[in-house]
């Protein structure tokens, strides 16, 4: 059966439109093996929340009213390939806990238009994924339900929020997987695994569905084992969707990426990337070093650019993001859904003493830091400023893209690291997406894709352009892909 | 600015945000707001007085973009689907413990 697991989503629906693998083949495989992971505990890497008992939960059709959807699951150009999606997608009667206590066995009565989009185009849902409670973290240690393993070294985290998506990727143990992204969570934990992962432009896709984190940033984007694979997937998610005002029409097709060369694109190495705060680790700069000559050979010009704010990024991105989240995060009160504090004295007791109970650590962290940003007396030192040192970001990579056609970054400074290693200090935590908030806040597209190894563990290559450029971002991603020959399957188990 | 955030600020934002803190859970909160806040505060080194703030990214991406939808009626959820994840419920509706106790 080695076979089917070498295949990628795009081979195995090709492999099943031409009759030469069975769509229910496929999927039992995976859910086997998924399974096996699921049922592993301490052996196992932790990756998935809930696995499919068959390929028939798939229907999650939400009615009329909500979001809009086509027929017949299995049935499409995705062929039936199985999908793992992250647990803060909702997916209908399948729980659906952003990796919190406070969702416990939530399950809820309609399924998010992102996921809608996949299963429409035939995919089957196989698995929910770990992650960080409500997407708040870069390792995946922050899920109420245990932390998820990294497949090249088990001691060490796989990244994250989406680590239980880009871990059971990288393992093999589903051929894609959808995440989200705020500040880095599915750039991060695909680099630290050592596979492909998009953000797309904010508002390309839905977020109807997404258990909110931080809303004017999420994003929703695949984690595939190449490069043609995350075009798939996109192609199938990006649309306007009545449910969600801050989506757009994507102004074209997301085509198969089949670039070959590099000629004449210009490649922006941002100066602020050896700035203070982000200590680039040697090896990780060796890798990035070798793939900036590697595109200077595909014909390809390498232009220092300067993006003078985003050192003040993470600063803004943490009043930010904790702001929205304070504010998203009202809703989990004990009244409509999840857990609910028992005993209560009064109405206000059960809110306060239901979110003690139901909300984790960096949860709570976050929740205040918000709170506090947003509290009377420091709106304007922090919200106010935070907006302001937003837009001058946005400026900052438009005036750069005058210059150069994409700007290329190493994704994280470091390599995967040890479990435990930075849960005692949150800024340190905070630092790993140090080079992918910048986009986040400009909502400009980016791209991580593997690019090599640091003492045997995945150094991601991160490539970002302007809003809509995701075209052009896979096709450069995919002529480095086929010049570098990454060997994908190193982590499968 | 010079971010120290004390105790009794620590417990009047909890109580904005409708959450409580263990005692154990004080002091070590108001340690690591201060931390982070710390790093947040260069922020204030940036001279921003004339920059406009950006509230959402799209607005400028596409500024003819439809923000509003015609406001018409459609079918929502039965009310027994919303009510099925709800911990408590009663006579239709969610059941809650008494403002005042």
């Amino acid at each position: 059966m080695t076979g089917i697991l070498s295949l990628s989503a795009a081979q195995a629906a090709t492999a099943i439109e031409k009759g030469e693998l069975g769509a229910e083949e496929l999927f039992t495989f995976y859910r086997e093996r998924a399974r096996a992971d699921a049922e592993a505990n301490e052996d196992g890497l932790n990756c998935f929340t809930w696995v499919a008992a068959d390929a028939s939960t798939t229907p999650l059709q939400s009615g009329p009213g909500w979001s809009d959807s086509t027929d017949a699951p299995g049935s499409g150009p995705l062929a039936g390939v199985p999908l793992a999606v992250k647990d803060l997608f909702c997916t209908k009667g399948v729980p659906s806990q952003s990796g919190s206590r406070i969702l416990e066995g939530y399950r809820p009565p309609y399924t998010a238009s992102a996921v809608q989009g996949l299963t429409g185009a035939g995919a089957t849902l196989l698995a929910k994924t770990n992650q960080d409670e409500f997407a708040m973290g870069s390792s995946t240690e922050n899920s109420a339900y245990g932390p998820t393993l990294n497949p090249w070294d088990r001691t060490r985290v796989p990244g994250g929020s989406s680590g239980g998506s880009a871990a059971a990727v990288a393992a093999g143990l589903a051929p894609w997987a959808i995440g989200t992204d705020t500040g880095g969570s599915i750039r991060q934990p695909a680099a630290l695994c050592g596979i492909v992962g998009l953000k797309p432009t904010y508002g390309s896709v839905s977020r109807f569905g997404m258990i909110a984190f931080a809303s004017s940033l999420d994003q929703a984007g695949p984690l595939t084992r190449d490069v043609t694979d995350a075009a798939l997937m996109l192609r199938h998610m990006v649309g306007r969707d009545r449910c969600d005002a801050t989506s757009l029409q994507f102004p074209h097709e997301i085509e198969p990426p089949s670039a070959e060369r590099l000629d004449g694109l210009r490649l922006g190495v941002p100066r602020e990337a050896e700035a203070a705060g982000a200590q680039i680790e040697p090896g990780v700069r060796e890798s990035f070093e070798r793939v900036l000559k590697l595109a200077e050979e595909l014909g390809a010009s390498i232009e220092e650019i300067r993006l003078p704010h985003a050192p003040h990024a993470l600063s803004a991105y943490y009043v930010l993001a904790p702001a929205e989240a304070s504010s998203n995060l009202a809703r989990f009160d004990g009244v409509r859904y999840g857990m609910r504090a028992p005993d209560a004295d009064d109405l206000l007791d059960m809110y306060t003493r239901t979110r003690h109970d139901g909300f984790g650590k960096e949860v709570k962290r976050r929740i205040m830091l918000g709170t506090y940003a947003l509290s009377s007396g420091y709106y304007d030192a922090y919200y106010g400023r935070a907006q302001r040192v937003r837009t001058k970001i946005s400026e900052d990579f438009k005036t750069a893209f005058e210059q150069v056609d994409l700007i290329v970054t190493p994704t994280s400074a470091n390599v995967a690291f040890g479990l435990g290693e930075k849960t005692a200090n949150p800024w340190s935590m905070y630092l790993s997406d140090y080079f992918t908030v910048p986009m986040s806040l400009a909502g400009i597209p980016a791209i991580s894709i593997p690019c090599g190894l640091s003492d045997g563990l995945p150094v991601g290559l991160q490539i970002a352009g302007p809003a809509f450029s995701e075209n052009r971002l896979l096709d450069a991603s995919f002529a480095l892909e086929q010049a570098l020959g990454f060997e994908e399957g190193a982590a499968r188990v | 600015m010079l971010a120290v955030i004390d105790r009794d600020e620590v417990l009047h934002v909890a109580r904005l945000a409708r959450l409580q803190l263990s005692e154990d859970e004080v002091e070590p909160m108001a340690q690591e707001l201060s931390a982070v806040l710390d790093h947040i505060a260069k922020i204030s080194e940036l001279e921003l007085d004339d920059v406009p703030p950006t509230s959402h990214v799209v607005a400028d991406a596409m500024p003819t973009h439809p923000a509003l939808r015609a406001d018409e009626p459609r079918p929502s959820l039965p009310r027994e689907v919303a009510l099925a994840q709800a911990p408590a419920v009663d006579q239709g509706g969610f059941l809650v413990p008494s403002p005042q106790a």
